[in-house]
């Protein structure tokens, strides 16, 4: 089969201006992967089920990935004019002080996509796409119209990330119940406050059913 | 009124055969339990197994598994019951007929089991219905099942028919109908149901 690199060239020869870049896996499996810009995504899926020599004519798994806000803290050294007391008198002087800026790296929602070819008997070739942020553009396009097995799947990673899949023929939750409002496979999810009753609490139980313990005694309070 | 036993085995010899009816009224109760044929999860597989020729659970005359609630009388949740579905079970216990009684079978009826902190699993059916028997095991062998449906039988067998401890089908005043949770925004609502389950005190 080609390689991602050959993949990439191929799309971008079959459809023009799409965005592709190459994700590289820098662990043993060296497994890359094509991440796909969302406007001309469906274009390439199309081309990649179609192309006679790719032929991905089977889409095996669907996957969400949460990807959150990281602070990445970094050292940097600054060149400073420090005024300093050299011999009694006051000089300026440069030096050279390190110092730890801190930044936002703002996160994304992802979905990984992993193609065979039953016909050629190759793959997986693995494609991505990345949402604009976690709250307000996490619009994707759905991959259903091109391949069907996506259906339930995007349904999957719709209910449990909050990705929106325009394009799904019916997009409802699938797991949980149509009513509920939270994506529990988020990182910032919190779990419902049911820690009432832990016979046998350790650990993390232990400290979630003590937590649970002094709101129920501060509401206690509250009302008397 | 309880028959003095030894009088009653004498005088069975003679052929007179002595019983109260609340004596014969728990015999024939608790020889046709009929369970509802309803599964949840791989627990069902060993309940599954427990009817089958093996176990037998026909045996114990409960051989009869009622496809509808209003001819069940005996409730055996076999597994994982999701926040999804406990409105359902509730909803299934509410239309069988009284007498009705409640089996949890294995550890995520009871309690939630290795999904307990969960965020969609329900920790334990009591929480919104009254359970009779509770089966640990991951899941039961079937020989746990017998015994609990054993042990329900002689719990139906010690019933009386007045005072406290009556059925409630003849109990007048007892809960007939039980709130069915609503499906919330982040959880069931409520969490548990007043009066069939009290938060039980933690000593630590």
């Amino acid at each position: 089969m080609k390689t991602v690199e050959e993949i990439k060239a191929a799309i971008l020869a079959a459809v023009p201006g799409a965005g592709v870049t190459v994700v590289q896996n820098p662990g043993p499996a060296a497994q890359h992967s094509l991440l796909l810009d969302a406007a001309h995504a469906v274009a390439v899926a199309k081309f990649l089920r179609d192309d006679a020599e790719l032929n991905l004519d089977f889409l095996s798994n669907v996957t969400g990935v949460d990807w959150p806000d990281k602070e990445i803290a970094e050292k940097v050294k600054v060149t400073k004019q420090v005024e300093k007391e050299v011999d009694g008198a006051l000089t300026t002087v440069e030096e050279t002080v390190e110092e730890t800026r801190k930044h936002v790296q703002p996160g994304y929602l992802e979905v990984v996509y992993h193609l065979f070819s039953m016909e050629k008997k190759h793959g997986p070739v693995v494609l991505r796409m990345r949402t604009g942020n976690r709250s307000d553009q996490v619009t994707l396009p759905s991959f259903t119209p091109v391949w069907r097995s996506a259906d339930f799947q995007e349904r999957e990673v719709f209910d449990l990330y909050g990705v929106v899949f325009e394009g799904h023929p019916d997009l409802r939750r699938i797991l949980m119940w149509d009513e509920f409002k939270d994506h529990p496979m988020r990182k910032d999810y919190v779990d419902p406050d049911d820690f009432e009753y832990e016979p046998t609490a350790h650990d993390e139980v232990l400290k979630r059913a003590q937590a649970h313990q002094e709101k129920v005694a501060a509401a206690m309070e509250a009302g008397q | 009124m309880a028959v003095d036993q030894n009088l009653k085995i004498e005088l069975g010899k003679q052929g007179v055969f002595v019983t109260t009816i609340e004596e014969l009224y728990n015999w024939g109760r608790k020889n046709s339990v009929w369970p509802m044929n309803f599964g949840l999860a791989c627990c069902a597989i060993e309940m599954i197994a427990t009817t089958m020729a093996r176990y037998d659970l026909a045996r114990f005359g409960a051989e009869v598994f009622r496809p509808s609630p209003r001819q069940a009388d005996l409730m055996i949740i076999s597994g994982t019951v999701t926040k999804k579905m406990a409105p359902q079970v509730v909803r299934l216990y509410n239309q069988m007929g009284e007498p009705r009684y409640v089996i949890a079978m294995g550890a995520c009826a009871i309690s939630g089991g290795p999904f307990k902190q969960g965020y969609n699993v329900l920790k334990g059916i009591d929480r919104y219905i009254p359970v009779d028997v509770h089966i640990p095991g991951c899941p039961p062998r079937p020989e746990a099942l017998l015994e609990a449906f054993m042990t329900l039988q002689k719990k139906i067998d010690e019933q009386s028919l007045t005072g406290e401890g009556r059925p409630r089908h003849l109990d007048a005043e007892a809960m007939g109908e039980f709130p069915v949770p609503d499906l919330g925004e982040h959880d069931l609502e409520p969490a548990s149901n007043k009066g069939v389950w009290d938060v039980p005190v933690v000593i630590r």
